[in-house]
């Protein structure tokens, strides 16, 4: 959990401290082990790039072959004429809101009183945090799933997004990063007459800013991501989210052997979180190494 | 004024308590209610119409060949999956902390993309890559080699499904590696190098020493993500052939879906027992020494 503090130091020390240790002979030789590493972690996307765009006459001719002969896009019409697929996107999308407005919210407020309020029961609801982090999923899905039939939310979007709405490690993240902020800035605002709720919002607020963003794009992988739980929620097209299409059309199409179809699926999954994780990388590292949480 | 703060702090907690009671607390609880019944599926609108068993699922649980496979099974991933994924997540940390300056950014990002990809996705590029007339084999017949079935395989398909896990995880533990040699002072290496130590000795006698934490919070990290693997084996081979896949977690969800509710939670409580052990070595071996 340390992981967090020292991360944001490796940019700049490693480099110093290891000048000692260089040996000059060795450089090539580490450079070609990274790059072939390097190549073979890339290989299945761009393998998969390639698979997307090509024909299914060719892929059924050449199933094994790794570049298009002639590039084309018809793999990722047919998957949003007649596959559905705009309609995931849109379900995903909407699941993905609710979980990142909804863990913004809860966490910002559950992380504040667990770092800078005194209360009673506050070890407790500590407790359940670090708790709720070690539950496997394979234990509460059963009752997690009557429960959301109970309520009326089977096969909608809100059931599939309700479990994910305040995840604990949205809490961690933001009671760490509030036991950073120093207390004499809100014990000022308290001497001043501001109430419990002013000092949180016009205070403590503005300077979550770097938690706020952790705690975005972690929880909005965590639902974009998310598998088994829509897989179970979701009984109708209408209500699948993106992967749980995906593996539907991946199921069909492997009847059929459309492969080409199942890549083009394949890449529309991935690539809204790779580009994000491309733009943003330092707010996933930060916040998967800060507990090892996906 | 105490307990109008303590009001105050718990209208704070309200949403993630909420949400942590309905979808943590109670379902925890329940698992264990449920195993120890014998719900169906068919049950859950009659409620009243479930008979206590007591620890019957358990004993028909372990007297279960498939389900005393399947730890079997969860174990081999644990066993192989863990130390795989550490040392790649090693090897690849020390490369990009032994002082290169130029792509280091680059390479980090390469090697932690699997991390964020998704799986459905990924599992999907491996399933077509390890088919009969896949990429892989493809690629065995260039060399003159016949490429089996790998996924349809009792022997082959094992292998397959961890290096998927593998695949996905080498990126965290990477990262968290990285950190931990980051936090080893620099001069303890200059000392080293003073007294004539070759970069050998300093990884044996500096660095892995002094990572030592690092390494128990990663294979504790691992073990427990190993130990509830799911995905993986779903996706690629629903477990099969002849169940040789299937791990605990698998386990339960076919029993679940097969509406078989009482059997499944009793499933699902071993594996919290499990995990549970596994964090109590964690906080064990993981708390400062004083």
């Amino acid at each position: 959990m340390t992981a967090v503090a020292v991360y944001q130091n490796t940019e700049t020390s490693a480099a110093d401290h290891a000048v000692v240790r260089r040996r000059s002979f060795a450089q090539p030789l580490l450079y070609g082990a990274l790059v072939l590493c390097a190549l073979l972690t890339l290989l299945p996307f761009v393998w998969v790039l390639g698979g997307s765009l090509r024909s299914l006459d060719e892929i059924r001719s050449d199933p094994g072959a790794w570049l298009p002969h002639h590039v084309t896009l018809d793999n990722f019409v047919r998957l949003f004429r007649t596959q559905g697929f705009g309609r995931f996107l849109v379900n995903s999308v909407v699941v993905a809101i609710m979980v990142v407005v909804g863990n913004v919210v809860a966490a910002s407020a559950a992380g504040y009183a667990l770092a800078k309020l005194e209360f009673a029961g506050k070890r407790l609801a500590f407790g359940a945090v670090m708790g709720a982090m070690m539950v496997p999923f394979t234990t509460v899905f059963v009752t997690q799933f009557v429960i959301t039939v109970d309520m009326g939310l089977a096969d909608t979007l809100t059931g599939i997004a309700l479990p994910a709405l305040a995840l604990p490690l949205s809490v961690f993240i933001m009671r760490q990063y509030a036991l950073s902020i120093p207390d004499e800035l809100l014990e000022a605002a308290r001497i001043d007459g501001a109430g419990e709720f002013r000092i949180f919002f016009r205070i403590f607020l503005p300077l979550a800013g770097p938690a706020v963003a952790t705690i975005t794009i972690m929880s909005f992988l965590t639902s974009w991501n998310n598998f088994i739980w829509p897989l179970i929620v979701a009984q109708s097209m209408s209500t699948y989210t993106l992967p749980v299409g995906l593996a539907a059309t991946s199921q069909a199409a492997a009847h059929v052997t459309d492969y080409g179809l199942m890549l083009a699926g394949a890449i529309v999954v991935m690539l809204p979180v790779l580009v994000l994780f491309l733009c943003l990388q330092r707010y996933f590292v930060q916040g998967i190494a800060g507990t090892g949480m996906r | 004024m105490r307990t109008r703060r303590t009001a105050v702090a718990w209208l704070f907690l309200a949403p993630f308590t909420l949400v942590f009671l309905l979808y943590t607390a109670v379902p925890t609880v329940a698992a264990l209610g449920f195993s120890l019944t014998d719900l169906r599926g068919s049950d859950l609108r009659h409620p009243l119409a479930v008979d206590f068993t007591g620890l019957e699922n358990y004993v028909r649980l372990f007297q279960d060949d498939s389900f005393v496979k399947d730890i079997g099974n969860t174990g081999v991933f644990v066993a192989v999956g863990v130390p795989l994924t550490m040392a790649v997540g090693f090897a690849l940390a020390l490369a990009l902390n032994s002082g290169i300056r130029r792509l280091r950014g680059t390479f980090r990002t390469v090697f932690f993309a699997p991390v964020v990809t998704n799986v459905v996705a990924v599992a999907l590029i491996w399933r077509y890559a390890f088919n009969e007339n896949g990429t892989v084999n493809s690629v065995l017949s260039a060399v003159g080699l016949a490429g089996p079935n790998w996924l349809d395989d009792t022997h082959l398909a094992m292998p397959v499904v961890i290096a998927l896990g593998v695949w996905r995880n080498f990126g965290t533990a990477m990262v968290l590696f990285l950190a931990g040699l980051q936090a080893i002072p620099g001069d303890v290496y200059e000392a080293a190098a003073l007294d004539g130590a070759g970069r050998w000795r300093q990884l044996r006698h500096i660095t892995l020493p002094m990572l030592m934490p690092t390494t128990l919070m990663v294979s504790v990290l691992l073990t427990v993500f190993y130990l509830q693997v799911f995905d993986e084996p779903y996706l690629l081979t629903d477990g099969g052939p002849l169940g040789s896949t299937e791990s605990v977690a698998l386990y339960t969800y076919h029993q679940f879906g097969s509406g078989q509710l009482g059997m499944s939670s009793a499933a699902s409580f071993v594996m919290l027992v499990l995990v549970a052990l596994v964090s109590v070595v964690q906080f064990r071996l993981l708390r400062p020494r004083s």
